[in-house]
């Protein structure tokens, strides 16, 4: 277990029961109280998406995007079959919260899903989990046939006209995968590869069908928001960033792991909460919302608060609340280094300013961390990132981008000593 | 051949749990998780299992073959009974990554993407396994994830690998 201050997501989870991810115990502690309401009170479908815009919730993927309005989106009226889709393919450097989620409180992902159901009128979902985590797939799909039996999940829900089937997709093994539409075509049993937008899954999704898409926590938060409100969930963060979020934090901190706090958390309370710096380190640099959001240096980041409007105030992004930490003895080169091969690794081929934009920048940054930089290098990586930015179908390519520009920027210092002194290399 | 001459029993019923989780029509979308099961039993993919696979799912054998060499934990070459993936991306490598793939590499005395002698071990470098709060991380044949992998975890581990 992961997870060290609790909120919406979390609750009352009793992480030293082995059984706490149970229906059973998910009921105990106030679990499908919300579904409950819904279905004996008969509240309106409109009400449910009034409720999740007062909430403030902004998608928990990464992309912030106000939960309430993409769900108005969904084309209710649409007479054919309409889908929606869960995203546990959390596979962004420094994300580990949806793993904890469907580990040990699965069923608040179940009820959220099922309620996004009911409120956009859909009748099938499934969830998309991430390749690498088979154990949380397994247990997963063991708390489905729980919900099943229980009623809650499958035909005539808790004996009303609304039914509401759900599954678990496995994921094998693709970064790219997290891109809804790459999700898309990797449920439909094709290679992962984005497609075009317009159009939007909304109107164009799973086999092309209005297809809406959240994100694991984001689902995970809507039973808290139907059983206490929307203006309770708002008030525990701050105005256009309602509620508490997961942050996941990983590198140099005493007690690395997932702390679920109000939005508009200074970023030093929380890294006080992970126990401050490893052996008493000095921090050098944090990136904030995942490997794909630009590092910022220390002064910086200690007078930010965690929320999507101050981060990006910053010049980087909240991203899906992973926090990247890293001390003084981090050489930021070989830190983009091998944020750089990754990006070259997962870039899926389709487009070729990433397929081959990220195999430049991934060389380049290879041999100046290896000490082989020539002058020219850093106009080069800025050439080569305009080139990618922008110019492709996904924002593989820009979240590629993102990481070499935030290093330039705030850092251009340490990849030019290295290319006057190769002795400054320094591997992680 | 027919997969049922290929699979077990069992690996078939599984299969046919996959497929029912998508409409009829679509039984395309159940091929990630009939090559998954597949790889599991035989431990690596062949042309002609995923053909069979193909055939069995009523799809293209091309359809198969592209999602088999599309998603990285499939393997498409024979690979040990027990294949270690170790996280090596940036925040497994600011909590020892590179250490636990060090020690490995010296402890079995292999490279990445390579194979012990006695066909036991296959080592390969992963990326993000999104498990980094638990870092280092390394993953054994695809579906066990194993926590804060020391050198003393690291030989604990080996030891119960028969």
């Amino acid at each position: 277990m992961t997870v060290y201050v609790k909120g919406v997501v979390f609750g009352d989870v009793d992480f030293d029961n082995p059984d706490c991810w149970r229906l059973e115990e998910y009921v105990k502690r106030g679990g499908y109280a919300a579904l409950k309401k819904i279905i004996n009170e008969k509240i309106s479908q409109d009400d449910i998406i009034a409720e999740m815009k007062t909430s403030s919730l902004r998608g928990r993927g990464g992309a912030g995007f106000p939960t309430g309005l993409k769900w108005s989106f969904m084309p209710r009226s649409f007479p054919g079959q309409k889908y929606l889709v869960c995203n546990t393919d959390e596979g962004e450097p420094g994300t580990f919260k949806d793993l904890d989620i469907i580990v040990y409180n699965p069923h608040a992902l179940i009820e959220g899903m099922i309620i996004g159901g009911y409120a956009m009128g859909i009748t099938v979902g499934y969830n998309y989990i991430h390749g690498e985590v088979f154990e949380a797939y397994q247990r997963f799909e063991e708390a489905l046939e729980e919900a099943r039996a229980a009623g809650f999940l499958g035909d005539n829900i808790l004996g009303s006209d609304f039914s509401f089937q759900l599954h678990a997709h496995h994921g094998y093994g693709a970064y790219i995968c997290g891109e809804e539409t790459a999700l898309l075509e990797s449920l439909e049993g094709k290679k992962g590869q984005p497609r075009f937008k317009p159009p939007f899954p909304a109107s164009f999704g799973l086999y092309g069908k209005p297809t809406t898409i959240n994100n694991t926590e984001t689902f995970a938060s809507v039973p808290y928001i139907v059983r206490e409100g929307g203006q309770k969930f708002l008030e525990l963060g701050k105005p256009n960033n309602g509620g508490t979020k997961l942050f996941s934090v990983s590198g140099h901190v005493n007690r690395p792991g997932n702390y679920e706090i109000p939005l508009g958390t200074p970023f030093a309370d929380l890294l006080e909460m992970c126990g401050g710096m490893r052996d008493g380190k000095k921090l050098k640099a944090v990136i904030p919302g995942g490997s794909s959001a630009p590092v910022l240096p220390a002064d910086i980041m200690m007078q930010c608060t965690m929320d999507y409007d101050s981060i990006a105030k910053a010049g980087s992004m909240l991203g899906s609340g992973a926090v990247i930490v890293m001390d003084e003895t981090v050489s930021m080169v070989s830190a983009l280094e091998r944020l750089s091969y990754f990006y070259h690794e997962e870039s899926c081929g389709q487009c070729t300013p990433c397929r081959e934009g990220t195999g430049w920048l991934y060389r380049v940054v290879h041999r100046i961390a290896k000490g082989e930089g020539r002058p020219e290098d850093l106009d080069l990586l800025s050439r080569v990132g305009d080139n990618i930015a922008g110019r492709t179908i996904c924002a593989l390519g820009d979240a590629a981008v993102f990481p070499v520009r935030g290093m330039l920027k705030h850092f251009r210092h340490e990849f030019e000593d290295l290319i006057k002194d190769a002795q400054t290399a320094k591997p992680l | 051949m027919s997969l049922t001459n290929l699979l077990s029993a069992e690996s078939i019923q599984q299969i046919d749990r996959e497929v029912a989780k998508y409409p009829a029509e679509q039984s395309r979308s159940a091929v990630m998780g009939a090559l998954r099961i597949a790889q599991t039993e035989k431990r690596f993919l062949t042309n002609e299992l995923i053909e069979a696979v193909a055939l069995y799912l009523n799809i293209a054998p091309m359809a198969a073959y592209e999602v088999a060499t599309f998603y990285n934990m499939y393997d498409m070459k024979p690979v040990g009974k027990y294949k270690l993936t170790v996280c090596t991306n940036l925040p497994c490598a600011l909590s020892g990554g590179y250490t636990t793939a060090d020690y490995l590499k010296q402890k079995l005395g292999i490279g990445f993407n390579e194979t012990t002698a006695d066909g036991k071990f296959t080592l390969k470098e992963g990326e993000c396994m999104g498990a980094c709060g638990y870092a280092p991380v390394m993953l054994v044949n695809n579906h066990s994830m194993c926590n804060h992998m020391t050198p003393e975890a690291i030989d604990k581990k080996l030891a119960e690998l028969e």
